[in-house]
């Protein structure tokens, strides 16, 4: 039977609670919130004055009420130390969501930690150290002098090398503004580290280093672009899903006024099924091409529209470039970037060649070109606002395919303009603000690779779970567990020794191929099985906390709680390593490497705040994000005028182009040469095996489920991660809904449960991402591209039969996903 | 069978106005929002009223028929799915209610005599009646509210309770 809360009434939220502004701390959307709390032996009433609606709440609410709450909206939380009511719910007024939440957003309450509701107990309380074979709790100042002890003696005996940090760059969750800048003050200040990799791919590095190395940042648009436009192009996501209300509040209502919707993707998304009954079958066009093809589909567009003169020439001749070739293809450009008429060169595919490359008629390859690029009968020009994420960035020759796809919105003008933009759709808000990387170099290192050599020997975790999110992970996790291993043995033999004679055992494990591991977290992570210390770290709203969301809308997401135990925000951690760093190293008499380490006296996330992007923002202040409330503004901040910051709307409407730093400000084209399969081990994978493993999202989940691990009306729908297949490969394995499977081929092994979803292409199967239950990169190779992006999307495996279903997955549903109205 | 398309201005514009749903048979007995109220006041759980949905006799096999309970302002249907499923009544063991409010916006949503899935047209959620009201797929934070159901000796079939917060209101019985 389905999960049920049982919960009959909630408290009401009393004409005086206190009201926080909140921003959804999970998808890049950043809906709108508002937190509301009250003290626990009060309570609000049914009549209008005695509620926070100003309603009669003993009558029945009509739809799109904002005088109702579910269940999963509220919570007891600590505030000030005291217990209180919390309530979380969509903001009606905020311009990004219109009042809708979505099932990740909407179960925030109810995903805080709570010891007197029971929610979220697996969140860390305290930091712990690995003593006597265990994790024992323990204070801050003995956790950080291990940490800064291992740390700097490490990097005395050897160099800043041979600390590799993992961390997250993004906004919302424990990111934000805050936190980028406290560890990277810390890792690119105090520290030069050049072996660091971020939160979802194997080094630190750029998702879209081509669109930015043609001028154009991935985020330039407004969101009310899609209700402004002609055509929406989306490729390679599913926004339905993992960018819902960006899709309900936007994208729908532009699909109402008319405009069409060209999906490129494999898979029949329920995005496209959703714009069919928004817009009419007649308006959506589905390309399913072959995974992995997108780049040969650009190019024919590309060169259609080229052919047919749909370009917008005056955009072309005034801002992009035009003398032939501009950048050289190298080590560090896997292409070469020009003009138009250079790119064309090597761009030039037919729509008979793109048919055959993709697998889909030239006929409707033909008829996408026409609704992105083909004038109006009146002669006016087509808008089209074109957006893409995992499908292309995840995916084949990620540089090269995702310039072929900023080409397209070039030549047909369709940057900085109403209705226009050409846009990474995003998985985290952003929130980035650090020192230079530039130290990092170009290509960056492939630390998962640098990790499996035995290099390196402190790993600094930052909120990110390798064993879940990693590719070519069974290995990975093979060798950091063995090498993490050897530390862990080396504390449990110098037992009952002096810290000094702990730290000496620890730095030889370390010198005999061993690592010492820090894992900063919110919860015991499965990359934390192999810590020697666990720092507690808070997250959004338990601290506060600013980002930008897809359109670039900067928003304060305040704090209403306290954060569970002692954990701390992220910044505030990353100054207490700094700290120790600086007073062990002085101990250590190395006292100019030790004054490196001065400059992190903050009391709070907002010290952090405005030592970073405080610093080269000085318009903006909590102070004045606060009053910008729900709605924020957008960056970048041109300045305060009448009482309000003043932002941008869309970038580029000047027709400059700058993300590149090229002073001509004219963006570049870029020669996008097809190649088939780029990353190594691809092609013969491919062949190799029956299915193509397609790694997908599912609206349910937030990221690898960190959180929805421990919620019960998520994981009773999917106890197992899902494994969706054609009902006829089923059969044809032998396998029933529920059916637990394994998947299998030379990277690995991962498990599910085989779904049936008659949608699917046959010999493909569609596994959610990041599943504690099933890790889809234990099976992904080790393929990068030139510039370390992982193409997590193409993986091939043979799947077999390991249970019957159990009693678990019997009983959920197994109906398809697609609407029947 | 009724219409996929249960979008019906009338059922629709109950939602937006408060009139009565009108598509198909209603229920019969039920209780007065004043008599609940009474009921609800200085309990810690809401106290159900016990309500007569309809006769046995009543209904066919995946033809869904208009309820509402705990009041008149609460929508439902009414289910014979013709296979016994968990929590299901009758001598069959396959008559079941859910609220029709959905969990997300409270639209109003239309069953699929197809695949016997409550679907709404606001934002394309989707439950499954044959799995306790699982939310098959959708943005609602929980599986659809179901009445808890009785059959007495003369086929009569009761609501006595739910088990999740019906959408638009803060207590099950107002
Ligand atoms: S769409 Fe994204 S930002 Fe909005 S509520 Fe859902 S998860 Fe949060
Ligand atoms: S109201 Fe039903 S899906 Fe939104």
């Amino acid at each position: 039977m389905a999960y049920k809360r049982q919960i009959d009434r909630l408290p009401i939220i009393p004409a005086d609670a206190d009201e926080f502004n909140v921003s959804c701390h999970y998808c890049i959307v950043g809906c709108g919130y508002k937190a509301y709390t009250w003290p626990m032996n009060k309570q609000g009433g049914t009549a209008p004055s005695e509620n926070k609606f100003g309603v009669d709440l003993s009558e029945q609410q009509f739809m799109e009420s904002e005088a109702w709450y579910a269940p999963s909206m509220y919570n007891i939380v600590k505030q000030n130390g005291r217990d209180v009511h919390l309530v979380v719910k969509p903001d009606a007024n905020c311009v990004v969501n219109s009042g809708l939440g979505s099932i990740r957003g909407a179960r925030m309450a109810e995903n805080r930690p709570s010891r007197v509701t029971g929610t979220q107990q697996q969140r860390l309380s305290d930091p712990m150290v690995w003593r006597n074979g265990v994790w024992q709790p323990t204070s801050w100042d003995d956790a950080l002098d291990l940490v800064a002890r291992v740390t700097a003696k490490v990097v005395m005996q050897g160099s800043e090398d041979d600390i590799v940090v993992s961390m997250f760059d993004h906004g919302g969750s424990a990111g934000g503004y805050e936190n980028t800048w406290g560890t990277g003050k810390l890792y690119f200040d105090s520290m030069k580290i050049k072996n660091c990799r971020i939160h979802n791919r194997p080094a630190y590095n750029s998702e879209v280093h081509s669109s930015r190395d043609m001028g154009v940042d991935e985020l330039n648009y407004a969101y009310e672009d899609y209700t402004l436009t002609d055509t929406i192009f989306m490729v390679g996501a599913n926004s339905m899903e993992t960018q819902t209300n960006l899709y309900l509040n936007h994208m729908v209502p532009g699909l109402q006024n008319g405009a069409k919707m060209i999906v490129v993707d494999p898979r029949r998304t329920l995005t496209i099924a959703s714009s069919e009954q928004y817009a009419g079958p007649e308006n959506v066009l589905h390309l399913a091409i072959k995974e992995g093809t997108d780049m040969a589909l650009f190019n024919a567009l590309m060169t259609h529209i080229v052919d047919q003169g749909w370009v917008d020439s005056d955009f072309i001749t005034k801002s992009t470039f035009q003398g032939g070739e501009a950048v050289e293809q190298d080590a560090a450009h896997p292409a070469g970037l020009g003009s138009l008429d250079y790119a064309m060169q090597t761009c030039r595919t037919s729509l008979d060649e793109a048919a055959e490359i993709c697998g889909v008629p030239a006929a409707d390859i033909r008829q996408a070109a026409e609704w992105i690029a083909q004038p109006h009968d009146d002669g006016s020009r087509r808008k089209c606002v074109t957006c893409y994420e995992k499908g292309i960035i995840w995916g084949n020759d990620n540089y090269r395919t995702i310039g072929a796809l900023v080409n397209i919105a070039l030549a047909t003008g369709n940057v900085g303009r109403e209705g226009g933009g050409v846009c990474r759709l995003g998985g985290h808000q952003e929130g980035y603000f650090r020192p230079s990387e530039a130290h990092v170099g170009r290509p960056a290192e492939y630390i998962d690779q640098f990790l499996i050599r035995g290099l390196g020997g402190v790993h600094h975790i930052w909120a990110c779970d390798h064993y879940k999110t990693t590719l070519n992970a069974s290995e990975f996790k093979r060798v950091h567990k063995r090498r993490s291993d050897m530390v862990k043995d080396a504390i449990d033999m110098a037992a009952g020794g002096t810290r000094e004679q702990v730290v000496d055992a620890i730095v030889s494990a370390i010198n005999a191929g061993g690592l010492f591991v820090v894992d900063v977290d919110i919860i015991h992570s499965q990359i934390g099985q192999n810590a020697h210390v666990i720092l507690p770290a808070c997250e959004s709203n338990e601290m506060n906390l600013t980002s930008m969301n897809g359109e670039r809308r900067l928003r304060l997401s305040e704090k209403y709680m306290d954060p569970f135990g002692n954990s701390k925000p992220d910044a505030l951690i990353a100054a207490g390593i700094a700290q120790h760093m600086e007073r062990v190293l002085r101990e250590m008499g190395e006292d100019a490497y030790a004054d490196q380490f001065k400059g992190y006296d903050w009391e709070t996330e907002e010290d952090a705040f405005m030592d970073g992007y405080g610093s080269a923002h000085t318009d903006v202040t909590y102070e004045r994000l606060r009053a910008a409330g729900n709605n924020g503004v957008q960056e970048p901040v041109l300045g305060y005028e009448d009482g309000q910051l003043v932002g941008t709307p869309r970038l580029y409407t000047d027709g400059v182009f700058t993300r590149h730093g090229r002073e001509d400000g004219k963006a570049l084209f870029c020669a996008a040469g097809w190649r088939g399969w780029q990353a190594p081990g691809k092609a013969r994978e491919q062949a190799a095996h029956r299915f193509w493993i397609n790694n997908v999202r599912a609206n349910i989940f937030w990221q690898n489920q960190f959180l929805d691990q421990d919620n019960d009306f998520v994981q009773d729908r999917y106890p197992h991660p899902f494994v969706e297949m054609h009902p006829d490969d089923m059969v044809d394995l032998g396998l029933n809904p529920g059916d637990l499977l394994e998947i299998i081929n030379d990277n690995g092994v991962t498990q599910g449960m085989a779904y049936p979803m008659p949608t699917l292409k046959q010999n493909t199967v569609a596994m959610v991402f990041g599943s504690p239950a099933g890790s889809q990169g234990n099976v992904v190779n080790p393929g990068v591209n030139e510039l370390v992006l992982p193409d997590y999307k193409h993986c091939w495996g043979d799947i077999r039969k390991i249970s019957d279903a159990t009693e678990q997955t019997r009983n959920i549903s197994f109906k398809s996903h697609e609407i029947m109205l | 069978m009724k219409c996929n398309r249960l979008v019906d201005a009338g059922r629709r514009q109950f939602l937006r106005g408060g009139m009565m749903a009108t598509a198909g048979a209603v229920a019969s007995t039920v209780m007065t929002p004043e008599q609940a109220k009474a009921q609800a006041q200085g309990l810690a759980r809401v106290d159900y009223p016990a309500n007569r949905l309809a006769n046995v006799a009543d209904l066919e096999v995946n033809e869904p028929l208009d309820v509402s309970y705990p009041d008149p302002d609460s929508p439902g249907v009414l289910l014979k799915l013709g296979q016994a499923v968990e929590g299901g009544v009758g001598p069959d063991g396959d008559i079941v209610a859910f609220s029709v409010l959905c969990p997300h916006k409270g639209w109003m949503m239309s069953y699929s005599a197809d695949d016997k899935t409550l679907n709404c047209p606001g934002h394309h959620s989707r439950f499954d009646c044959e799995s306790g009201g699982q939310q098959i797929w959708g943005h609602a934070t929980s599986n659809l509210a179901q009445f808890q159901l009785s059959v007495d000796d003369d086929g009569e079939i009761f609501a006595n309770g739910v088990d999740e917060l019906i959408y638009g209101r803060l207590s099950n019985v107002l």
